[in-house]
């Protein structure tokens, strides 16, 4: 793609090198800042994606590429590149307001206009890619200061180890000294080795850039950390939170805005400090979603659920222990089949609880529509119930479709819908194994499939979670079906989980043990008379109740799965003793299941 | 006294081995008559003056709720329902107020009934809140339970909304006089299929409901772990005389539960949860020999819900009634009146 280069004059005589995508006649205008120590070349990628619907600019801060770089340290102050980008942007764009992107330092930069009044008009949307306001860092460290708690002194501290640099940068001679000898080869080799960074994308003036950018550091960081301004901002503002981000931990750069912006938007993005290199589809994409919602139109469902509602704020609870908005499933989409009841409904909620978007489905549309109902009223935004049963692959196919087209690709899945079936083997038949196996396994087997595949597509990683159970590992009897398709279960969890660790999706078998949920009455015996098989769920249900393991408790253990990526999570003791004994002494197992444990 | 010694071995001996065996079945009702003061069919006057408290107990809670402001404590608003009710005419208690903020409205993570008592918590903007009192009035006892929040929540909205249904469900199978632990499991279904789940069971006891009579003991009105002492003398008879005919004052899903709805008043509480949010209402059921019918409606939720279904058929269910219902209370009124 044509890029076309030019070149602005600064209100203190500075030329900047400026360079330009798309058509200038486009309805929107995105300016592109770059941080430190890189030049416009790191948008290039994006840039380039972005041309076909917007007019795209980036410049070269001054000290980098083909900029001027003044000597004085004073001259690299956020007001003289306040005026820079001004500067610019009367040349660029002199009649609208663009949509100002910045990335590292270039966020930071570019936070000093959005939150000022100079530039405040000109500037429709800002996303900010790893580089908060020092304004608002300053502020977030004193709020967490004023009311420390163990959690807040940690992401104190985990910010601090994150920013080793900030104060070896403000050493003399010894930065620039390294950046013009061992790091010329060395830094883009880290980049590669660290980040993914693809080799060749560095810029041609890299040491350069690298020792002149020094000023950056030198001119803002100490007195802007240290005497923090209150600066907030009505401009709508979308932050990037690379998860992995060696410089800029998620938690600051989500919390730090949030007292100040008032049209807030947090995305999580699994990818490490040099996104807009290594992940340049993503992120063009959401700007692209995020721009076109601030023109007017409709916001698509991942940006409507990263959206920082208000009412998430300021309510302390166990999900949001800081009350800082950030819930932990915040923006989240879950998916959760058999949601209508038991564990499926205990664990859509427990995620609607902290935060996530759910999309209840089970094969009684009703008891779906309710879970969703339930779950918005928890406060999850977009939740939505569907009727489908899981053991068809067509209907499943179409769910998953409908998901994709309503709410869009989902971050959890929880194949939970299940069936119980009792009694001897020889007893069973063909139709009672399909029944079984159908629901229990290839009803998995479907969700895994279809939204594994998604998951792998978006390329953002994501979490699944099938709901197994103590039967997958303890022989019986009088289990035979119902045990086999939950072995099975167990046995893809671990296949898929080693096949999808690459693609950062997460898989984890729950087996939960006896918890009290209507399976107890919905368990069919086989080889029984009709009057013996209600003698016989009326049995186990009291079995059930006495045992009084509620669904919330193996709900928790889902969101336990998925927060530490656990690959088997055992929950009732039952369940915890029976997996111990199943690896210490199988004999004990083997001779237990002789026995016939059904309650008569 | 010696009678009494001689008849609690009774009870124990009848009640453990044989049930109330026909070898001592008239020493134990003439017994059970003597012990208990429950009467199996109230005198209109006695039903006036058992809902003359339980309105004393509603307007307590009212008017302590409206006097909630954010950063008040259980212990704060416990003792304000307590000086309110013995302003206002309570002379002893069945159990003293209590509150519970936030999380506590669903006994999250209660271990023991310590627990129940009111603590330091702070109401906040937005919380939930329960206050439960009991107040007793020259013996006639009311027991209820008014749930509400600071500033509105919309989880509670919910369940206090669906509550109109189980208000509705226990009378309906109350007068079809089904055994009381089945109306429990009914009262369990409807709480699967609503998503909740079920606080009440951790009441002691795992009640649902439990019998309120008039106390007649004389002695100190003092109270202990919360409970009046003598209401406690009068509940240990209960539980005794109960026993004795195979059934209990204590309405759980057991097997003592296990018969037809005992003739007399019953303080009803389903307390319902979701997540971190719960409510209840708890308000005085009268069941006689045949029929069943709630003491009062002139209560606040069940206000609140005739207030949002103003008219047409849907108002039956709404406020728990059927015909039969109207016919009992009017009747009630009308005898209590002549």
């Amino acid at each position: 793609m044509k890029e076309l280069q030019s070149y602005v004059t600064a209100p203190d005589g500075v030329r900047l090198a400026v360079f330009e995508w798309g058509e200038r006649s486009a309805a929107t205008t995105v300016v592109l800042v770059h941080g430190y120590p890189d030049t416009h070349a790191v948008w290039r990628p994006i840039a380039e994606q972005l041309a076909e619907r917007h007019h795209v600019v980036a410049y070269d801060v001054r000290g980098a590429g083909h900029s001027d770089a003044p000597r004085a340290v004073r001259s690299y102050t956020l007001a003289t590149l306040e005026a820079d980008l001004g500067a610019v942007l009367a040349e660029v764009s002199p009649d609208k307001p663009v949509h100002l992107v910045g990335h590292d330092w270039g966020s930071i930069q570019s936070w000093e206009s959005v939150t000022g009044t100079a530039l405040a008009d000109r500037i429709a949307s800002f996303t900010s890619v790893s580089g908060p306001c020092l304004d608002h860092v300053g502020q977030w460290f004193r709020s967490k200061l004023r009311r420390p708690n163990p959690r807040s002194v940690g992401q104190l501290a985990w910010q601090g180890v994150h920013s080793w640099y900030i104060g070896y940068f403000h050493l003399p001679l010894l930065p620039p000294l390294l950046w013009r000898t061992a790091m010329v080869k060395a830094w883009p080799a880290l980049l590669h080795a660290i980040e993914g960074v693809p080799h060749g994308s560095g810029a041609p003036t890299f040491p350069t850039d690298a020792v002149r950018g020094l000023a950056l550091y030198r001119a803002n960081m100490i007195p802007r950390l240290t005497r923090p301004r209150r600066r907030p901002t009505d401009i709508p503002v979308q932050v990037v939170l690379p998860q992995q981000d060696l410089y800029v931990t998620p938690a600051m750069a989500g919390q730090a805005p949030q007292p100040f912006v008032g049209r807030l938007w947090r995305r999580p993005l699994r990818a490490g400090h040099w996104a807009p290199l290594t992940h340049e589809t993503v992120l063009a994409g959401w700007i692209d979603e995020f721009v076109a919602h601030i023109e007017g139109a409709p916001a698509a469902p991942d940006l409507d659920r990263a959206q920082v509602r208000t009412a998430d704020a300021g309510t302390a609870d166990a999900h949001n222990p800081d009350g800082s908005g950030t819930a932990a499933y915040a923006g989240k989409l879950v998916v959760v089949t058999g949601a209508g009841s038991g564990i499926g409904r205990a664990t859509a909620l427990a995620f609607a609880d902290a935060g996530a978007s759910v999309v209840a489905a089970d094969l009684n549309a009703e008891s779906a529509a309710r879970t969703a109902q339930l779950a918005a009223l928890l406060g999850a935004p977009r939740s939505g119930g569907y009727a489908v049963d899981v053991s068809d692959p067509a209907a499943m196919e179409e769910f998953a479709k409908a998901v994709h087209a309503e709410h869009g690709v989902p971050d959890v899945v929880v194949n939970n819908a299940g069936i119980g079936l009792g009694g001897a083997f020889l007893d069973t038949a063909t139709s009672d194994w399909d029944a079984v196996l159908g629901v229990n396994l290839m009803g998995v087997v479907h969700g895994c499939r279809l939204f594994g595949a998604m998951m792998k597509e978006r390329g953002l990683g994501g979490h699944i979670v099938n709901i197994a159970s103590a039967a997958a590992y303890l022989p019986s009897r009088t289990l035979s079906a119902y045990a086999t398709s939950k072995a099975a279960v167990l046995m893809l969890t671990e296949c898929l989980r080693a096949e999808l660790a690459d693609q950062g999706i997460g898989v984890s078998a729950v087996c939960p043990g006896f918890v009290n949920t209507a399976i107890a009455k919905a368990t069919r015996y086989v080889g029984v008379s009709a009057s013996e098989q209600e003698q016989l769920r009326g049995k186990a249900d009291r079995l059930y109740r006495l045992r009084n393991l509620p669904p919330e408790r193996v709900a928790d253990a889902v969101l336990r799965a998925v927060r530490e990526n656990r690959p088997v999570v055992p929950v009732a003791a039952e369940a915890r003793i029976g997996r111990a004994l199943s690896r210490l002494s199988p004999g004990t197992l083997r001779f237990v299941a002789r026995r016939d444990l059904t309650p008569r | 006294m010696g009678d009494r010694v001689f008849g609690l071995v009774a009870a124990r001996w009848s009640g453990g081995k044989l049930g109330a065996g026909i070898c001592c079945a008239d020493l134990t009702r003439q017994y059970v008559d003597t012990m208990s003061n429950k009467q199996p069919a109230w005198a209109p006057e006695d039903l006036d003056r058992f809902r003359a408290v339980q309105q004393l107990a509603y307007r307590c809670a009212e008017a302590v709720a409206a006097t909630l402001e954010p950063g008040v404590t259980e212990k704060q608003t416990a003792r304000r329902m307590r000086h309110w009710l013995m302003e206002n005419g309570a002379d002893d208690w069945f159990h003293v107020p209590f509150a519970w903020f936030g999380d506590r409205t669903t006994f999250h993570r209660f271990r023991t009934p310590l627990q129940f008592f009111p603590t330091d918590r702070r109401l906040e903007e937005g919380m939930p809140f329960i206050l439960d009192c009991a107040p007793v009035a020259d013996g006639y006892t009311a027991d209820i339970g008014y749930a509400g929040s600071l500033g509105g929540n919309a989880v509670q909205a919910q369940i206090l909304e669906d509550l109109q249904e189980y208000r509705a469900l226990i009378l309906a199978e109350v007068r079809e006089r089904k055994p009381l632990n089945e109306i429990y499991r009914s009262v369990d279904a409807l709480i699967a299929k609503h998503g909740y789940d079920n606080r009440h069971r951790v009441y002691p006891g795992r009640v649902l409901a439990h019998q309120v009579t008039r106390l007649k003991v004389r002695g100190p009105r003092a109270v202990v772990a919360g409970f009046g002492v003598r209401s406690l003398q009068t509940l240990g008879r209960e539980l005794v005389a109960e026993r004795i005919v195979g059934r209990s004052p204590l309405w759980a899903d057991g097997k003592s539960s296990g018969h037809a709805p005992t003739p007399g008043l019953w303080a009803v509480e389903p307390h319902l949860g979701l997540r971190q949010v719960g409510a209840k209402f708890e308000e005085l059921l009268v069941v006689t020999e045949d029929d069943a019918y709630w003491l009062d409606h002139d209560l606040p939720h069940v206000r609140t819900w005739a207030a949002k279904a103003p008219a047409g058929p849907g108002e039956a269910t709404a406020r728990g009634e059927g015909p039969t219902g109207d016919l009992t209370e009017d009747a009630t009124e009308e005898e209590s009146a002549a």
